[in-house]
C-alpha cells in the first residue's frame, strides 16, 4: 500500500513542480538557517566536561569586602577570582578530595637545538592535582605528585604540539627543556586537549581561546622562580609593594581556583568550611565584613560570568523563527495544494477508500517533501556551517562542527516538521464529503 | 477598487489566509527585532576610542630573563624607535585599547568615603596621551619634570603621594562631577589623591568587561614605565607608513637585545577589527537569516498567490467576459495581497513589541526605537506586492474564453 502512496505523491508532486520546488526549498532554507545557528550555539554554550562538572566547583571568597565593589554590583557578589593569601590557605587546608591553584602563565622556552630562536608559549602554574580533576588525557607520563608540589620541583607537563616542536614528536618523558633559562624535567605529554569554553580558568580566557596550552609548571615552582601572572590582575587598591612579590602580598585578584566535590555532604561540608574560614578572617581583623562566599559548580560558574554570549541565544531565537515562519509558508501551500485535490479524495472516497487510506496517503506525500527539504536542508547546513567561519571568529567557529547527530536532527526536524505541517490539510481534505465532491463536478 | 468582494473571497479561504497572514506577521516581527539588533552591533562597532587609530601600531616584546637594566632597556629601545623614518611618537605602557589586558581601580571622590564611586582604568607610559594622539580639550598633559618612575612609586609608598596630578576622560569627569568642570578636582584612590589638570575628549579602556556604559572610564598618570613592568610598545605614524614602520620596529628591537620575544606587532586598526569579530560575526549571521526570512516570506506569498489564480481562473475569466479589463483583474489581486499584508504587519508589530518586551526581560537590550515599526511595515508592504506581482500578471492574462469552458 506504501509504494502505491508513493507512486501517487510522486505523481501529485510532479504536477506542479513550481509548487514543490518552493516547499521543498522553504524547508530546506528554514532548517538550514536554525541547524546552522544551533551547531553554534551549542558549540559555544556545550559542557567542556559534561561526565564532572556538576562536581567541580570554583569557590569565590570576597577579600575585597563592600569597599572594594563598585557601585555598579548591586548583587554583593564577591570577586570573580582569588588573591594570592587566600588561594595558599584553601591549597593548604586541602579540603576538597582534589583542587588546584592556578595562574597565566607565558614563559619563553629554549628549544634543544640553540642555533633556533626561543619561543614563547602559554601555560599555567598549576598543582598536581589538576590533571586527575580535569581528566586531563596523556599521550606520554603523567603529571605530577604532590612531593613535587611542595618541593618545588623543576618538572613540566608540556602539549603534544609543543612535544613536536622541540622532541619532534617522541615520547620526550625524562628529556629536559629551559623554560625562562631554567632546566626542567618533562614528566608528562599531553594527547589533544583544548576544551571550549576553557572552564577553568574563564576569567583569564574570557571563556574561549584560540591557543592550545603548551606548558604546565608545578605553582609553587612557579611562584619561586617570580615568573609573572599573564593574565588579569584586578585590584581594589594599589599593592603596597612593588613587583610579583608585591603582588602575593596583595588582595589584587589573579589566581583561579577549581575544587573536586563528590556529593553533596562534601559540596555543604566545603561551603561550610569556607564561611568558617571567612569568620576566622573577620575575627582575625583581616576582613571587616561578614563572611561572603559562593560556591558554584562549573555550568552555574559558565553561566553566572556569562561566557555564553547572549547575542548567541538571541540568534537561535531569530533562526528558530526563521523555522517556523518556513513551516507555516509550507502548511500554507500544502494546505492549497490539497484542498484543490478534493475531487480526487472524493472518487477514492467513493470507491470505498476509508478516512485512513487518505490520511495515509496525504502525510505520504506531505513526508516526502519534508525528506527532501530535509536533505537540501542538509546541504545547505553543511555549507552553512562551513562558511560558519568566515563569519564568526576562529575560536568559535571551529567549534562549530557538522556532526552525525546534527544530520539525524536536522532530517528529523523537516520529516517531522512537514508531517505536522501536513496533518491539518489532511485532516480538512479527509472529511470531504464524497458526495457532495463528485455532484459538485 | 471594491474591498467587499476580495473580503468576501477571502472567508471562503480563512485558512490559507490565516496562514499567510501569519506567515508576514512573523516575518514582520523578526525581521524587526533582527535588524534592531543588527543596528546594534553596528553601532558598538563604530565605538569612539579618542585615539588616532589609523597611525597607530602596537608591538609586544618581551625579554627574556631578568632585567638588570630595565629603565635604561627602554629609554634606549624608545630613542632607536623614534629613529625609524616615519615615526613620529613611541611610547612604553602598559595597556592599550582594544587589547583584553587592563589595569583598574576603584575610584573614590573623598577620602572617608566607604564605597567606591566606580571602577576606572589607568593608563602608565610616558608620553602615551601624546603618542595615543588623544584631544586634550581643557588643562594641559604632563609636564616631563611630573614624570615618576613606576617601578620606584611601587618600590616606595611614599613616593605615591607624589604622583600628585592625572588626566582623566571628559565622560569619567562628567560622570563623577555632572555638570562642572573636572579640572582642579581631586580623587582618592586607594589611600592616595590625586589632582585632575587635563581633561580628553576621550580615551577608551582596553577591555570593555565592565560593560560599554563604563567604556570611557579613564585616567592617565605621569608614570614612566620600563622592560620589566611593561611590555607594549606603542608607535605612531602615517597610515601608509605601517607597515614599512613595523618591520623597521621589529629590527630595531631585535637588534637592540637579540634575546628578544616579539609577541605581537599589529596595527591598532587590525586590533580594532579583532576586538569587535562578534560583533560583526553576528551582524552578518543575522543579516543572513533576515535575508533568508524576506526570501522564504516572498516565496511563500508567489506561491499562494499562483494556486488562488490557478484555482480562479473560470471566475477570472467570467469577470472578464463581463468586462472587466486587465487592470481590474491585476488590481484585486494586488489589494486582495495589500489586505492580507496590513492586517498581518498590524499582528506583526504586537508581536515585534512583544518580542522586544521578552528579549528586554531576558538578555537586557534596549527597547525597540519607534522608527522601526513604519520602516518594517513599508518593506512589508514592498515585498508582498513584488511577490505577488508575477501572479497577478498571470491572473490579468486569463482570457475571457475560458468563462465558456467547463473544467
Amino acid at each position: 500500500m506504501f509504494s502505491y502512496y508513493l507512486e501517487l505523491a510522486l505523481r501529485s508532486l510532479k504536477r506542479s513542480p513550481g509548487l514543490t520546488a518552493l516547499m521543498v526549498l522553504a524547508i530546506g532554507f528554514g532548517v538550514a538557517a536554525s541547524m546552522t545557528t544551533w551547531s553554534v550555539f551549542r558549540a559555544v554554550s556545550g559542557d567542556p566536561i559534561p561526565w564532572k562538572s556538576s562536581k567541580l566547583f570554583v569557590p569565590q571568597i570576597d577579600m575585597w569586602g563592600p569597599k572594594g565593589r563598585g557601585p555598579d554590583s548591586a548583587d554583593n557578589e564577591p570577586p570573580n577570582a582569588m588573591d594570592y593569601t587566600d588561594a595558599m590557605a584553601l591549597m593548604h587546608a586541602h579540603r576538597a578530595k582534589l583542587q588546584s591553584a592556578m595562574y597565566q602563565i607565558s614563559p619563553s622556552v629554549v628549544p634543544a637545538d640553540a642555533s633556533k630562536h626561543p619561543i614563547n608559549v602559554s601555560g599555567h602554574a598549576v598543582y598536581g592535582e589538576f590533571f586527575p580533576m580535569l581528566d586531563v588525557p596523556f599521550l606520554y607520563g603523567s603529571g605530577w605528585n604532590a612531593d613535587d608540589d611542595t618541593q618545588r620541583a623543576a618538572v613540566a607537563v608540556i602539549s603534544g604540539k609543543l612535544n613536536d616542536k622541540l622532541f619532534g614528536g617522541v615520547n620526550s618523558v625524562g628529556r629536559t627543556l629551559s623554560i625562562e633559562g631554567k632546566d626542567y624535567r618533562v614528566v608528562g605529554v599531553l594527547g589533544h586537549w583544548n576544551p571550549q569554553p576553557r572552564f577553568y580558568d574563564v576569567v583569564n580566557t574570557g571563556g574561549f581561546s584560540i591557543g592550545v596550552e603548551d606548558v604546565f609548571v608545578p605553582f609553587e615552582r612557579a611562584i619561586a622562580m617570580g615568573m609573572p601572572n599573564d593574565g588579569n590582575t584586578n585590584c581594589s587598591e594599589i599593592p603596597s609593594e612593588s613587583g610579583f612579590v608585591g603582588l602575593q602580598r596583595s588582595s589584587c585578584i589573579w589566581i583561579a581556583y577549581m575544587a573536586q566535590l563528590d556529593d553533596a555532604a562534601a559540596v555543604s561540608g566545603y561551603r561550610s568550611w569556607l564561611d568558617g574560614y571567612a569568620k576566622d578572617q573577620q575575627t582575625a581583623g583581616r576582613f571587616g565584613w561578614a563572611p561572603n562566599n559562593r560556591l558554584r559548580d562549573v555550568p552555574a560558574f559558565l553561566d553566572q560570568q556569562k561566557v555564553v554570549p547572549s547575542d548567541t541565544k538571541v540568534s537561535l531565537l531569530v533562526a528558530l523563527g526563521l523555522l517556523i515562519v518556513c513551516l507555516v509558508n509550507t502548511a500554507g501551500l500544502l494546505l492549497a495544494k490539497f484542498l484543490r485535490r478534493s475531487s480526487e479524495i472524493g472518487v477514492r472516497r467513493a470507491l470505498g477508500a476509508p478516512r485512513l487510506a487518505i490520511y495515509a496517503q496525504f502525510l505520504t506525500e506531505a513526508g516526502m517533501i519534508g525528506l527532501a527539504g530535509g536533505v537540501l536542508g542538509l546541504l545547505l547546513t553543511g555549507v552553512g556551517v562551513a562558511s560558519v567561519s568566515w563569519v564568526l571568529p576562529k575560536d568559535i567557529a571551529s567549534l562549530a562542527r557538522l556532526d552525525f547527530s546534527l544530520l539525524t536532527l536536522t532530517l528529523l526536524v523537516a520529516v517531522v516538521a512537514t508531517t505536522l505541517a501536513g496533518l491539518y490539510p489532511t485532516f480538512r481534505a479527509s472529511r470531504v464529503q464524497p458526495a457532495w465532491q463528485l455532484k459538485s463536478n | 477598487m471594491d474591498i467587499l468582494p476580495i473580503l468576501s473571497t477571502l472567508r471562503r479561504h480563512k485558512v490559507t489566509a490565516f496562514l499567510v497572514i501569519l506567515e508576514i506577521a512573523l516575518t514582520c516581527a523578526i525581521v524587526c527585532n533582527a535588524v534592531f539588533l543588527i543596528s546594534q552591533r553596528l553601532e558598538r562597532m563604530q565605538m569612539f576610542s579618542g585615539v588616532a587609530e589609523h597611525e597607530l601600531i602596537q608591538i609586544q616584546a618581551v625579554s627574556i630573563g631578568k632585567q638588570n637594566d630595565a629603565a635604561a632597556r627602554a629609554q634606549e629601545d624608545l630613542i632607536r624607535l623614534r629613529q625609524i623614518p616615519g615615526v613620529t611618537g613611541a611610547a612604553l605602557v602598559n595597556q592599550v585599547p582594544f587589547t583584553n589586558s587592563s589595569w583598574n581601580t576603584s575610584v573614590k571622590l573623598g577620602p572617608n568615603q566607604k564605597q567606591a564611586t566606580l571602577n576606572a582604568t589607568q593608563y602608565f607610559g610616558e608620553n602615551l596621551l601624546q603618542t595615543f594622539g588623544t584631544r586634550l580639550v581643557a588643562g594641559r598633559y604632563f609636564n616631563a619634570d611630573e614624570y615618576l618612575d613606576f617601578e620606584a612609586v611601587q618600590r616606595d609608598q611614599k613616593l605615591q603621594a607624589k604622583v600628585g596630578v592625572i588626566v582623566i576622560t571628559q565622560a569619567l569627569g562628567e560622570r563623577l562631577w555632572p555638570g562642572q568642570s573636572a579640572l582642579g578636582k581631586t580623587i582618592y584612590l586607594g589611600e592616595t589623591s590625586v589632582r585632575v589638570i587635563g581633561v580628553v575628549a576621550g580615551l577608551i579602556r582596553p577591555a570593555l568587561f565592565n560593560g560599554d556604559a563604563s567604556a570611557q572610564w579613564s585616567m592617565a598618570f605621569p608614570l614612566r614605565m620600563n622592560v620589566s613592568n611593561a611590555n607594549r610598545y606603542v608607535l605612531r605614524a602615517a597610515p601608509n607608513d605601517r607597515d614599512r614602520v613595523i618591520a623597521g620596529a621589529v629590527a630595531a628591537l631585535r637588534k637592540a637585545d637579540p634575546h628578544r620575544v616579539i609577541i605581537e606587532k599589529k596595527t591598532l586598526d587590525e586590533i580594532r577589527s579583532g576586538f569587535f569579530q562578534n560583533d560583526r560575526a553576528m551582524a552578518g549571521l543575522l543579516v543572513g537569516v533576515c535575508i533568508a526570512l524576506l526570501v522564504v516570506t516572498a516565496l511563500g506569498i508567489v506561491g499562494l498567490g499562483s494556486f488562488w489564480v490557478a484555482q480562479r481562473r473560470r471566475q477570472i475569466g467570467v469577470r472578464r467576459a463581463l468586462g472587466a479589463t486587465r487592470r481590474n483583474i491585476l488590481n484585486y489581486f494586488q489589494t486582495e495581497n495589500f489586505l492580507l499584508a496590513t492586517i498581518g504587519i498590524a499582528l506583526g508589530m504586537v508581536l515585534a513589541y512583544g518580542i522586544n518586551l521578552f528579549l528586554m526581560l531576558h538578555y537586557e537590550l534596549p527597547r525597540l526605537p519607534a522608527v522601526y515599526f513604519p520602516i518594517g511595515a513599508i518593506v512589508l508592504w514592498l515585498i508582498g506586492q513584488v511577490a505577488v506581482l508575477g501572479p497577478a500578471m498571470r491572473a490579468a492574462a486569463v482570457p475571457p474564453v475560458v468563462a465558456t469552458r467547463s473544467v
